[in-house]
């Protein structure tokens, strides 16, 4: 009994540690769903990065809602039914978006078969260097007297 | 002789396959030209919003001149959502004076304007609506909450909120006597 109030008391701190407090928000998680939403006034920066006070307030946003018990799937819902699927900076891969993901792809596939082409032509052409024409027998009994000639 | 029978052979020939594809390369530029004119002709920084024709977002805001206008107790009206900040020159003091001869000619007709003012600091934008003689219900967004549940991305937007609560119209800079007309007019002419 003993024991199991020791073990108890020592596993309650580990426990409360698991689960947070209702209420309180990882900062963390507030920074992981920033870094994926657009600055809607900066352009190409993340809300997580931007110095603006339009993201400052949007940061704001996010920890409100994580703290009123939104998920951070529901968080980022929230945002791409406000501003569309332009706040996300990596756009799901469906649809029209499909094309951003499997372009640069095709692209390195297309690129690797042109180098392929290439290099097999290359090869080919050094194996195909004309080979010397069989000399004749006339012609060899010819060299081969005039090397003894010149040898004399 | 043996090399000759190769580069005589017909089929799969690379050779032969480079010859006749070769073309395809420049080609190959083409829909990447296409992507580049279309990146071109279209602006940046307009976004189209998912909000028009959704409902609007309710929201409560402290007036600058005390007192609360809750947007629910609006309905039945047109109503003429402007977002500004004092800080946005020209665009929000060019439509200011539209904005207030719209709200002087049309507030006796169930239109209300209201305006939020958003990301900006209490005493420049007093002076602002002090500036134009601005008299519509106007506050200020101090969290954000108003302009993102409007999507808003910058400074001046305007929405046309119908009578049944609905947008119906977002205009993205500043306002003119034409737009302002144009859209409450039809908004108006669809009763309720």
């Amino acid at each position: 009994m003993r024991r199991a109030a020791l073990a108890l008391a020592l596993l309650l701190p580990v426990l409360a540690w698991g689960a947070p407090p209702p209420g309180a928000v990882n900062e963390e998680t507030v920074r992981q769903i920033a870094a994926q939403l657009r600055c809607v006034v900066c352009q190409n920066l993340s809300v997580a990065d931007s110095p603006s006070e339009m993201a400052n307030q949007m940061r704001g946003i996010i920890r409100e809602r994580l703290q009123g018990g939104d998920t951070a799937e529901q968080v980022m819902a929230y945002f791409v039914d406000k501003y569309g699927e332009w706040i996300l900076l990596s756009p799901p891969p469906r649809g029209f978006n499909l094309l951003v993901w499997t372009l640069p792809f095709a692209g390195i596939g297309g690129g690797l078969l042109v180098i392929l082409m290439l290099t097999r032509r290359w090869s080919r052409r050094t194996r195909e260097r004309p080979v010397a024409e069989p000399v004749d027998p006339a012609t060899r009994e010819r060299i081969r007297r005039e090397m003894t000639e010149l040898g004399q | 002789m043996n090399s000759q029978l190769v580069s005589t052979l017909p089929a799969k020939d690379p050779r032969r396959l480079w010859r006749r594809g070769k073309w395809a390369i420049p080609l190959s530029i083409i829909p990447l030209l296409v992507l580049l004119a279309y990146g071109f002709w279209t602006d940046p920084r307009a976004i189209p919003s998912p909000l028009v024709g959704k409902p609007a977002a309710p929201f409560s805001v402290a007036l600058f001149d005390g007192g609360r206008l809750n947007l629910g107790d609006l309905k039945g009206k047109v109503v003429v959502l402007n977002f500004w900040a004092s800080w946005c020159y020209p665009a929000c003091y060019e439509e200011a004076p539209v904005l207030e001869r719209g709200w002087q000619t049309w507030k006796d007709r169930d239109v209300v304007v209201v305006g939020v003012d958003i990301q900006d600091t209490e005493e420049p934008a007093r002076k602002f609506l002090k500036q134009f003689s601005i008299t519509f219900p106007n506050g200020p967004d101090p969290t954000g909450k108003i302009s993102v549940d409007y999507g808003v991305y910058g400074v001046p937007e305007t929405f046309f909120i119908d009578r049944a609560g609905r947008i119906r119209k977002k205009h993205v800079g500043a306002v003119t006597d034409d737009v302002f007309t144009r859209e409450v007019a039809r908004l108006l002419k669809e009763g309720s």
